[in-house]
């Protein structure tokens, strides 16, 4: 690769790139996301271009093993290009009729197009699938169409050239007035306004600055940040280089977990790339700006994300939040430097604003919140993945419109949004327009951007268990409210579950959350109670359920619930019988059969196999 | 008094108490200068100010005591002014849920006795568990801060937290000072008097005889009376 001299050397070779893809009469783009290698995408791309190489068609079609594409649940997904032919569930058997078929002769294999869960309908084109038709994929939507290990896929379609824009003399404050305009708030959860934090870090005395790009992401099921350093790492360079220039600073970090392979090996890839070509190092395109990243491998800590105990952890010392109010990490960060912390995604805004314009980027959005969100849509619903959609959209929409509602049409009783620190917002607030005051008004938060959908077979009681679970061994143990909280509200949720909870108990867990929300030393214990809270406002009932009539409304604590059988609606077919692990059912054929309570463990694979509904909980 | 040091004290107002207070020094500081009392547990005069017990939250006010927000004072550097409340129904609250965690967690130790006692728990409503270390961090800071060593330090983290010697073996920068031990609040002869499991009987008594190497074996001494896993390596 030629390093890259001046901007005009950039435009050069992008024109240059443009053109030698023309040579190609069609390109594959292969999800290689996380989930979609998880179904085996990568050895479906080593198969597929050696079927290519077979049929000759290497120089006409290029086959690109792509980021994520967001619909995870249809991986691993295929798109064909130009046209946009988008097959779901790829397999190896499946590869030489698509290129016999699909890539020579042009025609659509049925088999392999996504079908509407709700209509039937076969959809042929990426474009009219309604799980991407309601979203706004400005961000998100680069992650397909490029391999992310290419600099050169980035470039073609128009990558690096925010940073030309502002290297060519746009002034730092003329970039945060942009930002502001833009109405930007920060990704990672907090919403505070980007704007601000750059112009502190910008004002603050202390040289060198540094820039981190947090990519700490823990939340169980969330990867939006994830998905987008795997597969569009440039994107998230570039921001970080608009903002080194705006703050004036020298030296930055990617602050991303080990157990993310291909975020840090892409990241990585990305940099050793940007710094051939003379877009990261000393005199950048020959402007005289100079600026370089470090990749810094955190241990998985949940509590890392937190930004004062990811800069202890990037200085190399425990993770641990510290407690000083009165100074901000862009005060006084890393090594006691002024130090600029953003989210993955913040920093893949910056580029989109600053090639669009804050005028185009405020319009998207609600009054407060402004922009698009991704979020990782999950739980019980039909289409299940990455979603991007504007501020303001209702939950209703993203739930139904693009996730398509309950698998069986079951009532939706809650979604969870923001991670296991958010909370559980009941389905009669389904209409709340999704943005980061929104959500804190009814208890929840926007978080990282997690987001689960609950049916009627949730219990409430154990969800809140789940996510103090999580957090109890996520805590880093410096506070006593956190600690020693979360252990007891553990205790006095596994309580309530098994069915030896009392209404005292309740009121404890009541006082002991509100404590914790006050006294707690960092965001983590701060926010920690919030889904104990959010149940107890809205699910009370169930609460109260399991302590006064020791009952599971929704059937799901094993020790409040017991397993019979409807000798109704039983057909004596025996296929219970045959799959009860501990054998505990017993009748003879076609005549009703009787589950024996004693040797019943309620594992549920009864009721899993009946095809008449016989199994019943109570 | 010239101007010099006119900028480096701050008008603060706690309690009601209207005074200036140098400039970076903390909540707490001021609020004892001037006698008003705030409970600690991992505070300890002469060592970095840890903000892990959080019993000594106060509420702080920047913007003249229109909102308040619950901070540690042993943190909270003064760098501007402020309204600080020591003493209102919510951190009374906080304080009283603070101490009964504490003692239901370490029940046998004299520090969480004693707090418990100043706030006047008799009954304990959480599963009384008996640990030996509150996790105040003392001897950790003692270590690092006055003796210059770093032969002890935390390990594990949420309930797994220890204060733990690198891999669970006596350091050789260990230099047998003492010093952790000493500052150690699990090696005071806890009070005897709890029989029953959750009830406190709230008249302690803070005993003058300190014994000679911690009886609890808690993490500061190498004596073979220690039960936990630190064993002393042979040199």
């Amino acid at each position: 690769m030629k390093r890259l001299e001046s901007i005009d050397d950039l435009e050069k070779l992008r024109k240059a790139i443009i053109g030698k893809n023309k040579a190609y009469i069609k390109t594959v783009a292969l999800c290689g996301g996380t989930g979609c290698r998880a179904y085996g995408s990568e050895s479906l791309k080593n198969a597929f271009e050696q079927a290519l190489k077979e049929h000759n068609l290497s120089d006409k079609v290029r086959l690109i093993f792509s980021g994520c594409h967001g619909f995870c649940e249809q991986g691993p997904i295929m798109i064909i290009r130009p046209e946009g032919i988008f097959y779901s569930k790829v397999t190896e058997d499946h590869i030489d009729l698509i290129i016999t078929e699909t890539l020579i002769k042009g025609n659509i294999i049925d088999s392999l197009l996504y079908e509407d869960p709700t209509t039937g309908e076969k959809m042929v084109y990426e474009k009219d699938i309604p799980f991407y038709k309601a979203q706004n994929r400005i961000v998100f939507g680069q992650n397909g169409s490029i391999d992310p290990t290419n600099i050169e896929d980035y470039i073609a379609i128009g990558g690096y050239s925010a940073l030309c824009k502002v290297l060519n003399g746009m002034d730092p404050t003329e970039i945060i007035n942009e930002i502001k305009e833009s109405g930007l708030r920060g990704r990672g959860g907090g919403g505070f306004p980007t704007w601000q934090k750059w112009e502190s870090c910008r004002n603050a005395n202390g040289n060198p600055k540094y820039l981190v790009c947090n990519c700490d992401e823990g939340d169980p099921g969330a990867y939006m940040d994830r998905s987008l350093l795997e597969g569009n790492p440039h994107l998230v360079l570039e921001g970080m280089l608009i903002g080194a220039y705006t703050i004036g600073s020298q030296e930055g970090y990617i602050y991303v977990r080990h157990e993310y392979p291909w975020a840090w090996a892409n990241a990585g890839i990305a940099i050793n790339q940007a710094r051939e070509m003379g877009l990261l190092g000393e005199n950048i395109l020959g402007t005289g700006f100079s600026f370089d990243i470090d990749i810094a491998r955190g241990g998985g800590a949940f509590v890392c994300g937190e930004s004062t105990a990811l800069v202890a952890s990037l200085e190399g010392r425990m993770g641990e939040p510290r407690d000083k109010q009165h100074l901000h990490t862009v005060e006084s960060g890393l090594w006691e430097k002024p130090t600029n912390l953003n989210n993955v995604e913040t920093w893949a805004n910056v580029p989109i604003i600053i090639n669009n314009g804050a005028e185009w980027y405020s319009k998207i959005g609600t009054e407060g919140s402004k922009g698009t969100k991704i979020f990782s849509l999950v739980g019980k619903v039909k289409n299940t993945g990455l979603v991007e959609v504007p501020m303001g959209i209702s939950l209703r929409e993203i739930v139904y419109d693009i996730g398509g509602g309950t698998p069986n049409g079951t009532k939706i009783k809650a979604i969870q949004t923001g991670g296991p620190s958010g909370g559980c917002i009941p389905s009669s607030m389904l209409d709340i327009p999704v943005d980061f005051d929104e959500l804190t008004k009814v208890g929840s938060m926007m978080g990282s951007g997690g987001m689960i959908v609950m049916d009627e077979k949730t219990c409430m009681v154990d969800v809140a268990r789940y996510f103090v679970k999580f957090l109890k061994d996520e805590s880093c143990g410096k506070c006593l409210p956190c600690r020693e909280g979360l252990k007891r509200m553990d205790e006095i949720l596994t309580d309530i579950i098994e069915g030896n909870g009392s209404e005292e108990q309740i009121e404890l867990l009541h006082e002991l959350a509100l404590v914790m929300k006050d006294a707690s030393l960092c965001g983590l214990g701060k926010t920690a109670p919030n889904s104990v809270l959010s149940t107890l406002q809205y699910f009370r009932d169930e609460y109260e359920a399991h302590v006064i009539d020791k009952k599971c409304p929704a059937g799901v604590c094993k020790d409040l619930i017991t397993y019979s059988i409807n000798a109704d609606a039983c057909t004596g077919c025996g296929a219970c019988k045959r799959n009860c692990p501990y054998e505990a059912i017993e009748g003879e054929r076609r005549k009703p059969h009787v589950i024996i309570l004693d040797l019943c463990q309620k594992c549920g694979s009864c009721m899993d196999v009946c095809k008449f509904n016989a199994v019943v909980i109570s | 008094m010239n101007s010099r040091t006119e900028v480096k004290t701050i008008p603060v107002e706690i309690d009601g108490f209207q005074m200036k207070v140098d400039k970076g020094s903390t909540i707490l500081e001021s609020a004892h200068n001037c006698g008003i009392h705030i409970p600690t547990m991992c505070y300890l005069e002469g060592l970095s100010p840890y903000g892990g017990c959080r019993i000594c939250s106060v509420e702080v006010s920047t913007d003249g005591g229109k909102t308040f927000r619950v901070s540690a004072s042993c943190t909270y550097e003064i760098h501007r002014p402020i309204v600080v409340k020591t003493d209102t129904p919510k951190i009374r609250r906080i304080r009283k849920m603070l101490a009964e965690l504490l003692v239901a967690s370490a029940p046998n130790v004299k520090l969480a006795q004693d707090i418990a006692a100043r706030f006047g728990i008799n009954k304990v409503r959480f599963k009384m568990e008996d640990n030996r270390c509150i996790l105040c961090g003392l001897c950790v800071r003692m270590c690092h801060e006055q003796m210059g060593g770093k032969a002890l330090a935390f390990a594990g983290r949420g309930p797994e937290k220890r204060v733990s010697a690198p891999f669970a073996i006596r350091s050789e920068i260990c230099l047998n000072c003492g010093g952790c031990d000493s500052i150690c609040p699990g090696k005071i002869i806890p009070c005897q008097g709890i029989k029953i499991p959750g009830e406190l009987c709230g008249k302690c008594i803070r005993p003058d005889d300190m014994p000679f190497c911690c009886p609890t074996g808690t993490f500061g001494c190498f004596c073979e009376n220690n039960p936990l896993e630190i064993v002393s390596q042979p040199r």
